[in-house]
């Protein structure tokens, strides 16, 4: 079945093809073409953004939020550079993104024309995959392509860029009958002999532990893992990028692990003598100083990407495949071994993981003056909006102390920049989540430097009618660079103070006043300044849904952010408040 | 550390290359040698990478390099189980009274003289990459003008191919 058209309507045909329903861009010179018969798809809803760093966070906003891949477009040369940051975002934390960028004309390609950038070489480090394309008979399949290769096996970013002539030619629309990727072959199904030695292995040891990261989520496994961690009776601790994953109010869940863990996910994991690894990857700050992590641990380490396994820490149990299978079936070869008679017995790990659990809770001090606890904010609108909303963090103090605060209890309802750690995430993350779900209420929790980076795309909200609500926390700094001025380089605030907080000691200005910047973009702009309003506050924008709605929330500027193992030091030395350790040793 | 051999399957697109080899620079990898070229089947190019590193991070790499969609196998060439050749052009200096000296060495080493100049001769040898240095140590004290290397080849050795079984995977992707 052949149908002519051009390169771009070609383009257009085999997004609806994949099953598209929206993308966020912004057209240029190179991939107008495009943009002509995205005027008549009844289908593909275009929004467009006002920056294309916008129109890529968006489109991971939209993937956390569906499990399908989000799409950005944008134009050749700026366009496409600005699609940089959040493609490496997209790879970091492996999220299914399809970027589609216009290219300059196949006989311009390689001689600085106008608006030239070779985005396929500056992305070949941050791609799963690049495409350029510079035939239009070409275009079907490579968009099947990209779209299979960004959702399938460790999920990413694909690129698929597409010189202006090829949009412009004239083809005959034909859709793929096979996929040509000879040399992509991911593999899903784990191999039985693994999983029975990792079954061995937790019937066996008495201090195991569930290390739950973000490819159980992407697994769609959290069934699995809580038929898993209930079968066992095994701790729990789920990692910055698996919060939701597995229940917070789960009596097994520790926590989150890490440099801002709980001290008894820290505790669990440094302290076990075997650690069950599901599509996790030990980053750096999860394991602190590698060299002294989980030092009597042996090591199950399961994980759709093979080069992940033994990357950080060598696996003694290796297992390649898809998460969802492979704790499926653990959940089958554990049951073989309680059968055969042997169950572990973890009565003595659980009596030191609860007292370490139940002396040193996550907590956090009213300020004396007055004024608003950040911690308090964001733990009210977790409990105000509740476990069906969707939160989107930035990244710094704001970005821990969601994920600290707010009690998760479904998958996918966090959504932050983990690996990447890319300020300006949220506004439009929220956007795009917002976007595919859109009888969802979702909230950016963002902080006064974030929001600064990205704010723009409140007008695309705004216009678009995108009602996403936006709590900036607000301490007038850029915070968590503040807290480790004031831990490490002996107080000096070198260019951390942002001026959005009036400061009577100091300069005496709010630039910007986010409330009338938040009117100005067409929103509802509120500003709490005192504990006794935050209730209200939080439920005023709740009850607003026809619009978006952005909160100051003016909080106080030494909060800062507990638990923390210090970069570069061991998990043994975390500290649960300033210059306070936890005692370890237990009764055993 | 040691000299590593990898023979690397893949397809024969544009910036594969580019992506194999960018992989080892991002990935702190220095690439000792590297040639490329086409196979017996269409399509599919070979290159032969030698790496100078250590086992562990050298699985790491290769798994990196698995996972680039045009990479279709990867195997390394273990120096026992494999013919691995190189090809060598070397400039020597030789005047009238040294020429024989030259041209009995290079006899010694089966290579051969492609070009005479009344200054020079050109040397051209194929060998494994011990041979090589040894010809060069050797051509060193006549005064070398200009030395150019191909990079190391392999195949292993015995009735196997890399290819076959690769190519049935082709097949069934097809």
């Amino acid at each position: 079945m052949t149908e002519r058209m051009t390169g771009a309507q070609s383009l257009i045909r085999s997004l609806e093809h994949v099953g598209v329903d929206v993308v966020f861009g912004i057209p240029g010179g190179a991939i107008l073409p495009a943009y002509d018969p995205l005027l008549d798809s009844t289908q593909v809803r275009h929004v467009l953004m006002r920056h294309e760093q916008g129109a890529g966070h968006a489109a991971q906003g939209y993937a956390y939020a569906t499990g399908r891949p989000g799409v950005c477009v944008a134009t050749s040369g700026p366009g496409a550079t600005n699609l940089v940051t959040p493609i490496a975002d997209a790879y970091m934390d492996s999220v299914p993104l399809v970027a589609i960028t216009g290219q300059v004309a196949t006989p311009l390609i390689g001689t600085d024309g106008f608006q030239e950038a070779d985005i396929c070489g500056i992305t070949m480090p941050i791609t799963k995959h690049n495409f350029l394309v510079k035939e239009a008979a070409e275009i079907p399949a490579r968009i099947a392509e990209a779209f299979h290769i960004a959702s399938t096996g460790r999920p990413g970013p694909v690129l698929v860029d597409i010189a202006k002539d090829a949009l412009q030619a004239a083809t005959s629309f034909s859709w793929p009958q096979a996929l040509d990727l000879p040399g992509y072959r991911p593999v899903t199904r784990p191999h039985a002999k693994q999983v029975r030695e990792a079954a061995r292995l937790i019937c066996e040891r008495r201090r195991p532990v569930l290390y739950v990261g973000g490819g159980v989520l992407k697994a769609g496994a959290s069934q699995e893992l809580r038929v898993l961690a209930e079968l066992t009776g095994l701790p729990v601790v789920t990692t910055l990028m698996a919060r939701g994953t597995f229940p917070d109010s789960h009596p097994q869940h520790l926590g989150m692990p890490g440099m801002h863990g709980t001290v008894a996910a820290v505790g669990a994991l440094q302290k076990s003598d075997l650690i069950i690894a599901l599509g996790a990857r030990f980053d750096d700050r999860v394991t602190g100083q590698l060299s002294t992590f989980a030092p009597d641990a042996a090591i199950v380490h399961a994980d759709i990407d093979p080069a992940e396994i033994s990357k950080n820490r060598h696996a003694d149990v290796p297992i390649v495949g898809d998460c969802r299978e492979v704790i499926a079936d653990l959940v089958v070869a554990v049951q073989a071994e309680h059968a055969a008679g042997n169950r572990g017995d973890y009565a003595a790990w659980w009596s030191t993981l609860g007292r370490l659990r139940d002396t040193y809770p996550l907590g956090y001090d009213e300020p004396d003056d007055g004024s608003l606890s950040p911690q308090h904010v964001i733990k009210r609108i977790g409990e105000i909006a509740g476990p069906d909303a969707r939160y989107v963090a930035g990244v710094g103090q704001h970005q821990m102390w969601a994920a600290q605060f707010i009690s998760y209890e479904n998958p996918g309802t966090f959504m932050n920049s983990g690996g990447a750690g890319t300020m300006g995430f949220a506004v439009p993350a929220a956007l795009g989540a917002k976007t595919a779900l859109p009888g969802t209420t979702v909230w950016a929790i963002d902080g006064d430097g974030c929001f600064q980076m990205t704010n723009q795309e409140l007008a695309t909200c705004a216009i678009e009618g995108i009602p996403i609500k936006v709590a900036v926390i607000n301490n007038g700094s850029l915070g968590m660079v503040r807290q480790w001025q004031t831990l490490f380089y002996e107080g000096r605030y070198s260019n951390t103070d942002l001026h959005t907080v009036p400061r009577p000691a100091g300069r005496n200005v709010r630039i910007p006043d986010f409330a009338k910047l938040a009117e100005a973009y067409g929103c509802v702009g509120m500003r709490c300044e005192r504990p006794e309003d935050v209730t209200t506050t939080i439920e005023k924008a709740m009850a607003i849904d026809d619009q978006p709605v952005v909160i100051d929330f003016v909080v106080h500027a030494d909060a800062m952010v507990w638990p923390m193992v210090a970069a570069g030091t061991s998990n043994d030395q975390i500290q649960y408040a300033r210059d306070m350790a936890p005692v370890w040793d237990d009764e055993e | 550390m040691t000299l590593h051999t990898l023979s690397v399957l893949v397809e024969n697109k544009p910036g594969v290359l580019a992506r194999a080899s960018a992989l080892f620079s991002r990935r702190g990898f220095n690439i000792h040698s590297l040639a490329v070229g086409p196979t017996e089947y269409e399509g599919i190019s070979r290159i032969t990478i030698v790496v100078n590193c250590d086992s562990h991070p050298l699985e790491q790499v290769t798994k990196q390099l698995n996972k680039l969609v045009n990479v279709i196998k990867i195997v390394e060439m273990e120096p026992q189980s494999s013919v691995r050749r190189e090809l060598l052009l070397v400039k020597v200096k030789a005047d009238a009274e040294t020429r024989s000296h030259v041209l009995e060495t290079v006899q010694l080493f089966r290579a051969k003289v492609v070009d005479v100049a009344s200054e020079a001769v050109t040397v051209e040898a194929t060998g494994n990459p011990e041979k090589l240095d040894a010809l060069v140590r050797v051509l060193e004290p006549f005064g070398i003008k200009e030395l150019v290397k191909s990079g190391v080849v392999a195949l292993s050795r015995g009735s196997r191919s890399i290819t076959d079984r690769s190519l049935r995977v082709l097949d069934r992707s097809a």
